[in-house]
């Protein structure tokens, strides 16, 4: 659906009287099958949104070659248009016009007649939880509705790739949720492939498939999450022991199938490769060595702890410590 | 045929939001009608020295190029206000040709300015105005055609700079001696030479000695083809920047 290979955007910026050259994208490889959700996570300033701008045609590569659902992004931008919905982070409607007058001039822009628009658009109200909104203007809606006004604007053509550019940023936890069910709903009900920019750690590691790291302009790592985070040091397990005499017991134990197992008080704790799989084992061994515990802990390592691994920089840090400007011409 | 339906797309678009708020189309044409209402009458008493008789038949012209040039260089603003709202960019992404996104713009822009123009011209004609039908005629079309050509590049200077506080004092710094030098107040015949010499180089003045020219019933002078000829020129000149700056690939 999406194949980009050696993606480069160069832009220019000037500093007082020094021109610099910024290199936002950096030679980006990309292959994302049909029917795909992909994260594609990555700190402020990495070069996410401004590889969602080449491939949905807002912005020409400097370098290198994409096709969009079949189609060359520069050569074919038309088509490429035809094929995909694009949700901005900036939105997509005015905020003084009523919204589905908005939604019905963006379906009319990709040609289609006002009844059929008119008709789908009604029924996506109804399906985003809109229902009674279509004379609403965007400013009176909340944070939640306007983004799911967005994404209907973003589907009224009814396309098979949908480009989400950082889709719940500024929402509320609650309007997060309820916006990351219609997002997984893009695939089940409308079996669309979905590439979604986030850097929400939780966002990418809960909505998609397959996540893409960028860093620097560069892609560091491509695979499911579970196989990222077991890229990295894997799964803490960590055993509260009752009988203070066993610890020394339980500890041998556990170091058996872990790394670095240490105890502290009562508790003993170890590394182990995912935790799901040794684990029944370790409870029986446990319990056939009559070593008691009062609970037990497995700590999964986060997409941050793989950032850190794969950049040496957690992505809070380089967050912080980003640098590089804002595409131009992106809204702000 | 489908580039026509997009440009009516984004053109009753426009419309319908200009329609539900109207204060900047009643801002925008107040202040001529207050140049017509409180700075007409003391033409009056002066017009015999600018060699014509009627001081509206003299003033009317100039209002209405000050419309089409002041009114028309704000269009940008609001084209801001959709940029920073995502509606530019969510129009780009969709296959509707680039150049119909600013046309559609441009056809609001231009019926706006003709509905303030009959306005004007009615307003004239009730103090007291002299001028035939083909003369207001011609003078409105010429009034469309440098506001077509300053709403063209309004937007095209909005896309560019995208800030409101970038825009603000560079159409005013244009406009300054745009008012000064273009005859709009009082004619340039009464000033010193060397100002008459400044303000042959300020196509705009040429403009409005167009459309006096043309409500005073001459249609075949220098006036009129020097003033056509720029007209033309400017709305050509400003179609082709405005196209290709919502055609520029990172606008």
């Amino acid at each position: 659906m999406i194949r980009a290979r050696g993606l480069v955007q160069t832009f220019h910026t000037k500093q007082g009287r020094e021109k610099t050259e910024v290199q936002a994208v950096d030679g980006v490889d990309l292959d994302i099958a049909e029917g795909e959700v992909v994260g594609f996570l990555g700190p402020n300033g990495a070069g996410k949104t401004t590889t969602l701008r080449m491939l949905t045609t807002l912005l020409k590569p400097t370098a290198g070659t994409a096709t969009v659902a079949g189609y060359d992004v520069v050569t074919q931008s038309k088509e490429v248009r035809r094929s995909i919905g694009y949700v901005s982070q900036a939105g997509s409607t005015f905020s003084i016009a009523r919204a589905g007058d908005e939604v019905m001039d963006h379906g009319m822009l990709y040609g289609l007649s006002k009844a059929v628009v008119e008709k789908r658009g009604q029924e996506l109200f109804e399906q985003f939880d809109l229902e009674g909104l279509w004379t609403r203007m965007p400013k009176s809606m909340s944070g939640g509705q306007k983004r799911r006004l967005d994404i209907v604007m973003g589907l009224i053509h009814e396309p098979n790739l949908v480009f989400l550019d950082e889709p719940t940023t500024g929402l509320d936890p609650q309007a997060r949720a309820n916006l990351w069910q219609h997002i997984a709903g893009l695939r089940t009900d409308r079996g669309a492939t979905v590439f979604l920019t986030t850097h929400y750690l939780d966002e990418a590691d809960s909505l998609s498939d397959r996540i893409i790291v960028i860093d620097k302009g560069r892609i560091v790592a491509s695979d499911t999450s579970d196989n990222l985070k077991a890229q990295v040091s894997g799964d803490l397990v960590d055993l509260e022991v009752t009988d203070a005499g066993r610890i020394a017991a339980a500890a041998e134990r556990l170091g058996s199938i872990a790394d670095g197992v240490e105890v502290d008080g009562h508790h003993v704790r170890g590394r182990v490769q995912r935790a799901g799989k040794v684990i029944p084992a370790l409870m029986r061994d446990l319990d056939q060595q009559a070593i008691g515990l009062d609970s037990i802990e497995v700590i999964r390592p986060t997409l941050d702890d793989v950032f850190l691994t794969l950049t040496g920089r957690s992505l809070r840090d380089a967050e912080a410590a980003t640098e590089q400007p804002a595409p131009e011409g992106a809204p702000k | 045929m489908t580039f026509l339906r997009e440009c009516t797309i984004v053109y009753n678009r426009q419309l319908r939001m200009n329609l539900r708020n109207p204060a900047w189309v009643i801002i925008g044409m107040l202040q001529p009608v207050l140049y017509l209402l409180l700075f007409g009458p003391l033409l009056k008493p002066l017009i015999g020295q600018f060699g014509a008789s009627n001081a509206y038949t003299f003033f009317v012209p100039g209002m209405l190029v000050q419309l089409g040039v002041f009114g028309a260089f704000f269009a940008g603003f609001s084209l801001i206000g959709e940029w920073r709202e995502g509606v530019i960019e969510a129009e780009r992404v969709t296959p509707a040709s680039r150049t119909a996104l600013l046309l559609g713009r441009l056809m609001r822009d231009l019926l706006q300015l003709f509905v303030q123009a009959l306005i004007l011209v009615g307003l004239g004609y009730a103090m007291g105005m002299h001028a035939g039908f083909r003369g207001v005629v011609v003078g409105i079309v010429l009034t469309l055609l440098i506001g077509g050509a300053c709403a063209a590049a309004s937007n095209a200077l909005a896309l560019t700079t995208k800030s409101e506080d970038v825009m603000a004092p560079v159409i005013n710094m244009v406009m300054m001696p745009v008012l000064l030098l273009s005859g709009i107040l009082l004619p340039m015949t009464i000033g010193p030479d060397w100002l008459r010499r400044a303000s042959d180089f300020m196509p705009i003045r040429w403009v409005v000695d167009a459309v006096r020219s043309a409500f005073g019933g001459q249609f075949d002078g220098s006036d009129m083809f020097w003033g056509t000829s720029w007209a033309v020129v400017l709305f050509g000149l400003a179609l082709w920047w405005g196209t290709a700056t919502f055609r520029r690939e990172n606008s």
